[in-house]
C-alpha cells in the first residue's frame, strides 16, 4: 500500500513536469517562427511584435555580467583554496574567514534584495540609471558567490600532488597555479560559469528593478531594456498577449535546457576523466 | 670524510606547532654518492628529506631550528624557487601532470626560460635518455604522461627533474609504489644518475638500501616521538658492523 | 641552465603581484557584503526612525498615501503561503526522496530525476505565468464568495513546485547517506521493507531531511516574480471567505517580497525607505530560518547520538 503511494509521487513529479513544460511549449511552439526571432516587441499594450530586443539584452546582460563576475570570483577561489593557509599575518587571516563568511551568507540572500541594492547604489547613487550597466554589476554580486564555490570546488579537486610536482620543479606557485591547477581544474570552472549563466538568464525579480522595461535594443552599456524573462513577465502582466507570451517562455526554457545539458556533458566528461 | 660534500644538515630540529618531529639531526650527503635514510615507518625520514628542498615550507604551522646547506650556502637564505630547481624531488606515488610526455619534460625548462621548441626538443631528448626512458616513448612523445605504466611514469617523473639540470635529486621511496620489474630497473637507473648528481634516497626497505646506496642514515623516534639520527656512515659498515645496538637491532630484523 | 637574474626577478615579481591581486578579489566578496548592508540599512533608516519598528511590525494597514507602513499583512500572506508551499511540497518530495532512492529501478529514476532537474531550471517568471494562465481559472472555479483565482492557494501550488526539486534533492542525498548497515541490520531482524524505510531509514535521515526542508523554505520566503504573478498582491490580511476556515487558503494577499518589487519603481521618501524596510525584516527572517535550522540540525543530531 505504501509502496503504491510512493510510486505515485515518483509519477507525479514525472507528470508535473510533463505537464508544466508540455503546456508551455504547445501553447508556444505556435507563435515561434523567423519573425519572432528577428523583430522587437512594439511596445504599448498590445504585445505585438517579436523577442528580437531581448534576446540582444540576454545576451549582453550574460556577457557583462560574466566579465564582471568571472575573474573576481575566480580570483577569489583561487586565492581561498591556494594561497590562503600560508598566509602568515593576521590581518590577512582574519580577512580570509570573513570572506569565507561573506560567500555563506550571500548564497541565502533571495534575489530582489539584491536587485533593491542594485537600485540602492547603481540606479541612485551612482546614477547609473536603469541600464545594463547597473543590472550587471548587481547581477554579479549574485553570482560571484556562486562562481567563488564551483571553482573552489574544481581547484580542490585537482589532486595535491600535481602541485608538489611543480613547487619541486621550481616553480612558484602563481606558475603552478597558472600551468598545472587551472588547466586540470578547467571544466569544473566552466560548468559554474555556465551554472551562473543560466541564472542570469533566468532571473526576473533583480532585473526587474535595475534593468527597466525598455522594449528597444540596447545600444550601449548605459541603455535599458529588458531580457526575456522579464519580457515574459511584461506580456503577462501589462498585456493579454498572453500567446506571446507563452512563445516568450518556450524559448526561454528551450535555452536552459540547452544549457543544462552543455552542463551535464561536461560534468560526465569530467568523471570519465577521473576514472 | 674526504668525500667532498654536497648538502649538510647541522643540529637540525623541526616542530609541528608545538611538536618536535625532527631532533637535532646532523649528516652530511656526498657528492655523486647515494645516500639512503632507512628506519622504521614513522621514524621522520621523508619529513627530514623534503627539508633539503624545502617542501616541508608549504606546511602550515611548521617551524624548524639549526641549518641545511647547499655547498656550503644555507639554504634558509636562499630563493627557495632556485633551491628547488638545484635540488629535485622524485615522490613515492609516481604523480606526471596531466599532459603530454614532452610537455612533463619541458615543464621545468620552460618556467626557466627556454622557449624554443628545437632547444627544448633536445632537453627532452637528453633526459628521457638520463632516465632510461627515451627508447620507449621516443615515438610517443604526445602521448599523455599519466598513459604509460607505473614504473614509464615514475622514469617519467625522474626525466622531468633531470630536465632543470639539479645538483642533487632527492628520491623519497621511489620504487614503493613500483612492481619487482620496474623496482630493478629505478635501481639500475640511481647507479647510472649518481655518475652526475647527488642522490638521497628514502626508503623503507632495507635491502634496496644495501644493494644500492653508498652511504646510510639510520633513523628512531626517541621516546617523545621525534626523529632522531641513530648512526651514519658507510652502507657497507652499517649493515656488517653497526656500532650502535639498535642500528644492529633493526637491521637483523628484530623490530620495524 | 642557470636562473638569469633578470628572468627571476620577473616570475618573482609575478608571483608577489598575483599573490595580491588574489586577495583583492576574494576580499570582492566582504566588499559586497557589506555594500548590501550598508546601503540597505542606509535606505531603510529613515523608514524605522519615522514609522518605528514595532509600528511597521504590528501595522495591519498598509497605505503609503495615509502614512501608514504597517507590514503585518505581508508577514501573514509570506508566511501562509510558505505554510501551504511546504505542506503541499514536503509530502510530495519526501516521497519522490524515499522513491529514488530505495525503490526505483535505475531507467525509471533515469527518467525522474532529469525531470526533477527539468523542474528545478525553469525560471520562476514562466512558473508565474504557468500559474496565471492554468491554475488561477481553475481555482477559480472553487464556490465561494470573493474567490477570483488568483490568492494563496494558487500560489502555495505554484511555490511547492518551484521547491519540490531542491528538497527532494537534498533529502534523497540525506537518504541515501544512512549507512547501509541499518538497512541490513533491520531487515536481517525481519523487518519488511516499508518497516525498515519508515522506521529506521527516514528516522536515521532526519538532520539532512530538516535542512531540506528548511533550505526549501528559505527559497520559498525569497521567491518574488511567481508570486506577484498568482497571490494578487492586494494588501489585506488573509482571511477565510466563508465558513469553512480552509478557505483562507483562497484569500489574496501578498507577499514580503512582492511588496518590495510591486512598489519599489514608483516609491519616494519615506514610502521608498519603507520598503527597504521591508527588505531588512526579509533578510531577517531568512537568517533566523536559516540558523534555527543549523541549531535544529545539531540537536537533532546530538539526540540521535550518531
Amino acid at each position: 500500500m505504501a509502496f503504491s503511494l510512493l510510486w505515485l509521487t515518483g509519477a507525479l513529479s514525472v507528470l508535473i513536469m510533463l505537464f508544466v513544460v508540455g503546456y508551455i511549449m504547445i501553447q508556444g511552439l505556435p507563435g515561434i517562427n523567423v519573425e519572432f526571432f528577428t523583430t522587437s516587441p512594439r511596445g504599448g499594450l498590445s504585445g505585438d511584435g517579436g523577442i528580437f530586443s531581448t534576446i540582444v539584452t540576454t545576451f549582453y546582460m550574460v556577457v557583462v555580467t560574466l566579465a564582471v563576475a568571472t575573474p573576481l570570483g575566480v580570483g577569489a577561489a583561487i586565492y581561498l583554496t591556494e594561497y590562503s593557509e600560508n598566509a602568515e599575518s593576521i590581518i590577512v587571516r582574519k580577512l580570509v574567514s570573513a570572506a569565507r563568511f561573506g560567500v555563506e551568507t550571500l548564497a541565502g540572500v533571495p534575489s530582489i534584495i539584491f536587485g533593491l541594492f542594485g537600485y540602492a547604489l547603481f540606479v541612485s547613487a551612482l546614477n547609473l540609471g536603469f541600464s545594463i550597466a547597473s543590472a550587471s554589476l548587481a547581477g554579479a554580486c549574485l553570482i560571484i558567490p556562486v562562481i567563488i564555490r564551483t571553482t573552489e570546488e574544481a581547484l580542490k579537486s585537482v589532486p595535491v600532488s600535481y602541485r608538489e610536482g611543480s613547487l619541486s620543479l621550481g616553480a612558484t606557485r602563481w606558475e603552478t597555479v597558472w600551468k598545472v591547477v587551472l588547466p586540470s581544474a578547467f571544466p569544473g570552472i566552466s560548468t559554474g560559469i555556465l551554472l551562473s549563466a543560466g541564472r542570469i538568464v533566468s532571473e526576473t525579480a533583480i532585473f526587474f528593478v535595475t534593468l527597466g522595461g525598455s522594449y528597444r535594443v540596447p545600444h550601449s552599456l548605459l541603455s535599458g531594456g529588458r531580457t526575456m524573462a522579464l519580457h515574459v513577465y511584461y506580456l503577462a502582466m501589462e498585456t493579454r498577449a498572453f500567446d506571446k507570451a507563452m512563445s516568450t517562455a518556450a524559448v526561454l526554457v528551450a535555452l536552459i535546457v540547452l544549457m543544462n545539458l552543455s552542463i551535464n556533458i561536461i560534468t560526465s566528461r569530467i568523471s570519465a576523466r577521473s576514472r | 670524510m674526504t668525500q667532498d660534500i654536497r648538502m649538510r644538515a647541522e643540529g637540525y630540529s623541526l616542530f609541528y606547532g608545538d611538536f618536535k618531529a625532527l631532533n637535532n639531526i646532523s649528516l652530511d650527503i656526498p657528492l655523486n654518492r647515494i645516500t639512503a635514510f632507512i628506519g622504521p615507518s614513522g621514524c621522520g625520514k621523508s619529513t627530514f628529506l623534503r627539508s633539503f628542498n624545502r617542501m616541508n615550507d608549504l606546511i602550515p604551522g611548521v617551524t624548524t631550528e639549526g641549518k641545511v646547506f647547499l655547498d656550503g650556502r644555507d639554504i634558509s637564505k636562499e630563493d627557495v624557487v632556485d633551491l628547488r630547481r638545484k635540488v629535485g624531488m622524485v615522490f613515492q606515488r609516481p604523480n606526471p601532470f596531466p599532459k603530454s610526455i614532452f610537455d612533463n619534460v619541458a615543464y621545468g625548462p620552460r618556467l626557466h626560460g627556454v622557449k624554443n621548441r628545437s632547444d627544448l626538443a633536445v632537453i627532452v631528448e637528453k633526459s628521457l635518455k638520463a632516465a632510461a626512458l627515451w627508447e620507449e616513448v621516443r615515438d610517443d612523445l604526445h602521448k599523455s604522461g599519466l598513459a604509460i605504466s607505473g614504473g614509464q611514469q615514475q622514469r617519467l617523473c625522474i626525466a622531468r627533474a633531470i630536465a632543470v639540470e639539479p645538483e642533487v635529486i632527492l628520491m623519497d621511496e621511489p620504487a614503493s609504489a613500483l612492481d619487482p620489474v620496474a623496482t630493478l630497473k629505478i635501481e639500475e637507473l640511481m647507479n647510472q644518475l649518481k655518475k652526475n648528481y647527488t642522490i638521497a634516497i628514502v626508503t623503507h626497505n632495507m635491502q634496496q638500501a644495501a644493494r644500492v646506496s653508498d652511504y646510510t642514515a639510520f633513523l628512531l623516534t626517541d621516546e617523545n616521538r621525534a626523529g632522531n639520527l641513530i648512526e651514519f656512515g658507510p652502507t657497507r659498515q652499517i649493515f656488517t658492523t653497526p656500532s650502535d645496538e639498535r642500528t644492529e637491532d633493526y637491521i637483523s630484523g628484530r623490530f620495524g | 641552465m642557470t636562473s638569469g637574474s633578470r628572468h627571476y626577478g620577473a616570475r618573482t615579481g609575478m608571483e608577489n603581484t598575483m599573490k595580491t591581486v588574489l586577495l583583492i578579489s576574494a576580499l570582492a566578496s566582504v566588499l559586497i557584503v557589506l555594500l548590501i548592508f550598508v546601503f540597505t540599512m542606509k535606505e531603510a533608516m529613515p523608514a524605522f526612525r519615522e514609522i518605528g519598528i514595532r509600528e511597521m511590525l504590528s501595522g495591519r494597514v498598509w497605505r503609503p498615501g495615509n502614512d501608514q507602513f504597517g507590514i503585518l499583512a505581508m508577514i501573514a500572506g509570506s508566511g501562509l503561503v510558505t505554510l501551504g508551499a511546504v505542506a503541499l511540497g514536503v509530502p510530495l518530495a519526501l516521497g519522490t526522496a524515499i522513491f529514488l532512492s530505495e525503490i526505483a529501478p535505475r531507467w525509471i529514476s533515469g527518467i525522474v530525476r532529469p525531470s526533477l532537474e527539468l523542474l528545478a531550471g525553469i525560471p520562476s517568471v514562466v512558473y508565474g505565468l504557468f500559474g496565471m494562465v492554468v491554475l488561477v481559472p481553475l481555482v477559480r472555479a472553487i464556490p465561494a464568495p470573493g474567490n477570483v483565482g488568483f490568492g494563496l492557494l494558487s500560489a502555495s501550488i505554484v511555490l511547492a513546485v518551484m521547491v519540490l526539486p531542491t528538497i527532494a534533492n537534498v533529502s534523497e542525498f540525506a537518504i541515501r547517506s544512512v549507512p547501509k548497515g541499518f538497512r541490513e541490520g533491520s531487515m536481517a531482524l525481519g523487518a519488511t521493507k516499508w518497516e525498515t524505510i519508515a522506521r529506521v531509514i527516514v528516522p536515521a535521515a532526519r538532520p539532512g531531511i530538516i535542512s531540506a526542508v528548511v533550505l526549501g523554505l528559505g527559497r520559498a520566503l525569497g521567491e518574488t516574480i511567481a508570486m506577484i504573478m498568482v497571490i494578487g498582491n492586494s494588501v489585506v490580511i488573509p482571511a477565510a471567505l466563508n465558513g469553512n476556515p480552509l478557505t483562507i487558503f483562497l484569500s489574496r494577499a501578498r507577499t514580503l517580497t512582492g511588496n518590495i518589487a510591486v512598489e519599489i519603481s514608483y516609491a519616494t521618501g519615506v514610502h521608498e525607505s519603507a520598503l527597504f524596510a521591508t527588505g531588512v525584516v526579509l533578510f531577517i527572517l531568512i537568517m533566523l530560518v536559516n540558523t534555527s535550522a543549523r541549531y535544529l540540525l545539531q540537536s537533532s543530531i546530538s539526540r540521535g547520538g550518531k
